[in-house]
């Protein structure tokens, strides 16, 4: 929490755009409740309480959080923010994907090495050549006691295979 | 039977051998996840709930239990030494414990920490006993309006009355609640929110939003900092045993620091945090030595460290005998027995005392293996601090997400890891709490059928929820719990309710 932003002008200006667009989301997230809700009441008939009445109650009060935080955000009730680096995310995020579109194609430990180098480089370690082969047997370790002694089912791939 | 028959009957249980083990595997994960940074033991438990779907009820929830205490205890470990807490309930022992590191009396901080924590955890557990069966009894004449009352209360103190918002902290809640009504309704077989996609239809998991809340939106978080440069590891130096000074200093504390976290915990006030800053402020303005306080007196660390452990033992109160989550980890755990078709509260001690009355005991038996695993072999756990950050980070993400293949191989579930991943990055970015997320979603469908039963009782008419006088006063607390720290932000004292946020556990 120490560290300061580096731009003043973005410090006083982004906060309260995020907030928009979080009331905007919020807005978003109670449109589809109450729609869902609505829906049910159709189908409910004339019981006061049913399925929709509480899916309703919690529509109506997002959107009331929503105004909430438009307020909030125009009267600068906003908590600043500390800048984000974005590189490590888009790795991490990026290793995460990889893992879920690999795991059925390729298996467990080559998806879940992948994760685990595309992490390692978010915190800064690059060098993919050390920690892809290292995260990829580090998973299979891990496959053969979950997968082997504790029975759990974890995809099989190519490598897993051999172990079979 | 009286209490003590049921606990040493729990005691039996607990001492069968397999017991005893998965009770060492849970204290010893325990205190490693509490050791380490960035994970705390509301994420232990959501990993290991899918793995643990096939160990029979009792070894798996004595071994959940003892990762809540051996938490506690690692936490306090890495406070003295990193100053970077390991979860939010050690902030305060940061304050002096690492003050004390650094002036080359680490080994009497920890000391006083582990000794302290085994103190409070061995009164508050007993304390747990005693308590819980006048708890069932009361909770007998408990309706249906009067458990919704109890949980709405639950929800106002988990989300806005601590933290430092009371509309962040709300919206944290509805997000957890809005997430609680996807899937089948249990009373009439609709369903809501799935948009025809079949995964939804049992809802979103517990463990997959819990995992990917706590490990993916944390690890995320600490990537985009950016690299901050390593963290300075304190080395223990000299002896680990406290001299006569200390523990003269140090009993006292202890006690007082027992005294005011399990009450706290017990109540469904949420957050072990809260005790610790109590403690803390208390022991500060007894202590003969004020000088000391700031720069490492040793009354600021055996007091949180009790208050901490006395808090988390009284969080299994209303978790066992009502059924009532009031932090992430009691709220992980509860969907653990749900796991097992097993739903806490007054019922639970009728028809499976052997199961609660063993838990019970076996936490007394973790608190002596904690000691022994905290004070001797501190050096061991202290060697995890030097892991560094990207493999330590890879492998928690690793770990995670094999929990989640695991419970279910498909790309969906991965899908879902991910989103809810990002979402809970957001929300540390924007300082939007994670507990109440994780409350909300596994309480809220109790709270629903317990409103719906009410009503229906009631042919719909609103006002039973109110004409019942334990219901009512319920309420008037929960109102109250919503507005004073309202009012109290409006004046500018909100600092003090921020430093009593709830974190993770």
């Amino acid at each position: 929490m120490s560290q300061e932003p580096l731009n003043t002008q973005a410090k006083e200006r982004r906060p309260e755009w995020a907030a928009f667009g979080i009331a905007a989301i919020l807005v978003a997230i109670a449109a589809v409740i109450l729609l869902d809700a609505s829906r049910l009441r159709e189908v409910s008939g004339y019981s006061p309480v049913g399925p929709g009445t509480v899916p309703m109650a919690i529509g109506v009060i997002l959107l009331l959080l929503a105004a909430w935080t438009v307020i909030a955000a125009i009267r600068g009730d906003f908590p600043e923010r500390e800048r984000q680096e974005l590189p490590p995310v888009i790795w991490i995020v990026g290793g995460l994907a990889a893992q879920m579109l690999l795991l059925n194609i390729a298996g467990f430990s080559i998806a879940t090495g992948v994760l685990f180098a595309a992490t390692a480089a978010g915190f800064g370690k690059r060098r993919l050549w050390v920690s892809l082969p290292v995260g990829i047997v580090l998973c299979l370790v891990v496959w053969l006691i979950f997968a082997g002694l504790l029975q759990l089912s974890l995809p099989a791939g190519p490598i897993e295979r051999l172990f079979q | 039977m009286s209490t003590f028959e049921f606990l040493l009957q729990g005691l039996l249980v607990a001492a069968q051998p397999m017991n005893l083990l998965y009770a060492l595997i849970g204290v010893t994960l325990g205190t490693a996840v509490g050791v380490l940074p960035g994970i705390g033991p509301a994420l232990t438990v959501a990993l290991l709930l899918p793995v643990t779907y096939r160990l029979d009820p009792a070894g798996s929830l004595i071994m959940f239990a003892g990762i809540y205490y051996g938490g506690m205890y690692g936490g306090s470990t890495t406070s003295i030494l990193l100053n970077t807490p390991g979860e939010s309930s050690s902030i305060v022992t940061a304050l002096e414990g690492n003050k004390m590191a650094r002036a080359g009396r680490g080994g009497p901080a920890l000391a006083t920490a582990a000794i302290g924590s085994f103190v409070a955890g061995l009164i508050a557990t007993f304390g747990l006993a005693f308590i819980a069966p006048v708890i069932v009894k009361l909770a007998l004449v408990f309706g249906p309006r009067e458990y919704f009352a109890l949980m709405v209360l639950a929800f106002v103190t988990v989300s806005s009355a601590f933290g430092d918002s009371t509309l962040r902290g709300l919206t944290s809640l509805f997000i957890g609640l809005a997430l609680s009504i996807i899937g089948i309704d249990q009373l009439t077989g609709q369903t809501r929110l799935a948009f025809g996609v079949p995964d939804l239809l049992d809802g979103v998991e517990v463990t997959t939003l819990a995992v990917a809340m706590f490990a993916i939106g944390e690890t995320l978080f600490i990537a985009a900092q950016g690299n901050t440069g390593p963290d300075k590891v304190e080395a223990v130096k000299g002896s680990v045993w406290m001299n006569a000074a200390d523990w003269a200093r140090s009993w006292k504390p202890w006690l007082r620091g027992t005294l005011i976290g399990f009450p706290i915990g017990a109540m469904p006030a949420g957050g072990a945090e809260i005790g610790t800053f109590l403690s803390y402020a208390t022991e500060k303005r007894l202590t003969k030595h004020p000088e000391e306080f700031g720069n490492g007196a040793i009354e600021g660390v055996a007091g949180p460290e009790a208050a901490n452990n006395a808090s988390a033992a009284g969080t299994l109160v209303p978790l066992l005998t009502l059924g009532l989550p009031t932090t992430a980890t009691a709220a992980i755990m509860l969907a653990g027995f749900q796991q097992y078709g097993l739903q806490p509260g007054p019922l639970l001690f009728a028809t499976n005392p052997q199961l609660v009355w063993g838990l019970i005991a076996s936490l007394l038996i973790a608190n002596f293996m904690l000691l022994v695993l905290n004070l001797p072999l501190v050096g061991l756990w202290v060697r995890l601090l030097t892991i560094p950050k990207p493999w330590l980070y890879a492998g928690i993400l690793l770990f995670a997400t094999l929990g989640t293949i695991g419970a279910n191989p498909s790309v969906f579930e991965l899908g879902m890891l991910l989103a809810f991943g990002l979402l809970g990055y957001a929300m540390r970015v924007f300082g939007y709490p994670i507990a109440p997320v994780v409350v909300g979603l596994i309480l809220g469908p109790l709270a629903e059928q317990q409103l719906r039963r009410a009503l229906a009782i009631s042919q719909g008419d609103f006002t039973v929820l109110f004409t019942s006088p334990i219901a009512a006063v319920l309420l008037t607390i929960a109102a109250l719990a919503f507005i004073v720290p309202l009012i109290l932000r409006a004046r500018g004292k909100g600092e003090v309710l921020s430093q009593m946020a709830a974190e993770e556990d």
